[in-house]
């Protein structure tokens, strides 16, 4: 059976692609590898993961100039494709940046970096990413970033909300979406979303810092597992 | 002709600056009472070869829109003069 391809685009300042690639590469049914920005060919990848990091040094805005590397192009027509495209915290801001999702990541609301575990609701698990979690399961997966906090217009995301676009919302312990639970002022506590087609998805939280028992937890791993068993599905 | 655009990009009005509020709060706390507001954007200038003032502002234009701001949060306000030859840098 042949495997599914995960290609993880490297920018300059990119710093978890190899979290990513390692993630990836421990998966059954699959392999990885690292594109580099410059290149115009996604070597045959059936999933795109934009990693997280701090492409271009964040200069202009987060993800403003990663979003126009060379790569962008071939990673935008694969979005239109329908194929898979996963963006992680810089990911998610660089696919906003390229509009391929809705809305833009602000500076976190009480201006500081904010490095911690977090606690996640799924909300959807009608997804690709998300098949392998059940819906309303708490996930704890690390968030790490300075401007993470969500903002679109309200109008946008009550539609995106009718959509079932908001896959994940930041929760408390016992999965109450609350004002204390929310780590950077994100509206709605949202976490990650999709795109309409739901084929590209956008998240803050870090899934493939949480895919080891070593690491603290292994509930980001599903959101990888879930794309090769689909994959596998499609196959048989 | 050499022309010089000057770019200024703020948050939209409809979206929080945390860094102004900061700034504002730390004005206040140094008895500026009479400051009421703050607001923290980024001054971008450009030196732009083209035939006319026109047309410097639309290439200015075209990469404040592409680039330079991000529309779902940012407004931007443009100025270009043109640059006499002392002031070429």
């Amino acid at each position: 059976m042949t495997k599914l391809r995960f290609g993880i685009v490297v920018f300059p300042g990119s710093n978890c692609d190899h979290d990513a690639l390692t993630v990836c590469q421990s998966l059954p049914n699959a392999e990885a590898k690292l594109l580099w920005h410059k290149q115009a060919d996604l070597e045959d990848s059936d999933v795109i993961i934009l990693p997280g990091g701090f492409s271009f040094g964040d200069y202009l805005r987060a993800g403003a100039i990663a979003r126009f590397s060379p790569i962008m192009q071939e990673v935008i027509r694969h979005a239109k494709m329908g194929k898979p495209v996963l963006g992680i915290c810089n990911g998610f801001q660089i696919l906003c940046e390229a509009g391929l999702l809705p809305g833009a990541l602000l500076r976190n609301q009480h201006r500081r970096f904010v490095c911690k575990m977090v606690t996640l609701k799924v909300l959807r698990t009608d997804t690709i990413f998300t098949s392998e979690y059940h819906e309303g399961e708490i996930l704890r997966i690390p968030i790490a970033h300075g401007e993470g906090n969500y903002f679109a217009p309200p109008e946008l995301l009550d539609e995106m909300e009718d959509n079932g676009q908001v896959i994940f919302k930041y929760c408390d312990a016992k999965g109450e979406i609350t004002d204390a639970a929310n780590p950077n002022g994100s509206m709605r506590n949202i976490a990650g979303i999709t795109n309409k087609e739901k084929n590209v998805l956008g998240m803050m939280p870090h899934p493939e810092r949480a895919a080891e028992a070593l690491l603290g937890s292994t509930d980001g791993r599903r959101l990888f597992e879930s794309l090769v068993q689909r994959a596998t599905l499609q196959a048989m | 002709m050499l022309f010089k655009a000057k770019v200024l990009v703020t948050l939209r009005k409809s979206i929080l600056d945390v860094q102004g509020k900061a700034v504002l709060h730390a004005l206040q706390s140094l008895s500026y009472t009479g400051v009421k507001s703050a607001r923290i954007g980024k001054y971008i200038e450009l030196e732009i070869e083209a035939d006319t003032l026109e047309a410097a502002t639309a290439v200015t234009e075209s990469a404040c829109k592409k680039l330079l701001a991000n529309p779902v949060m940012e407004d931007f306000h443009i100025e270009v003069e043109e640059l006499s030859d002392v002031h070429r840098s």
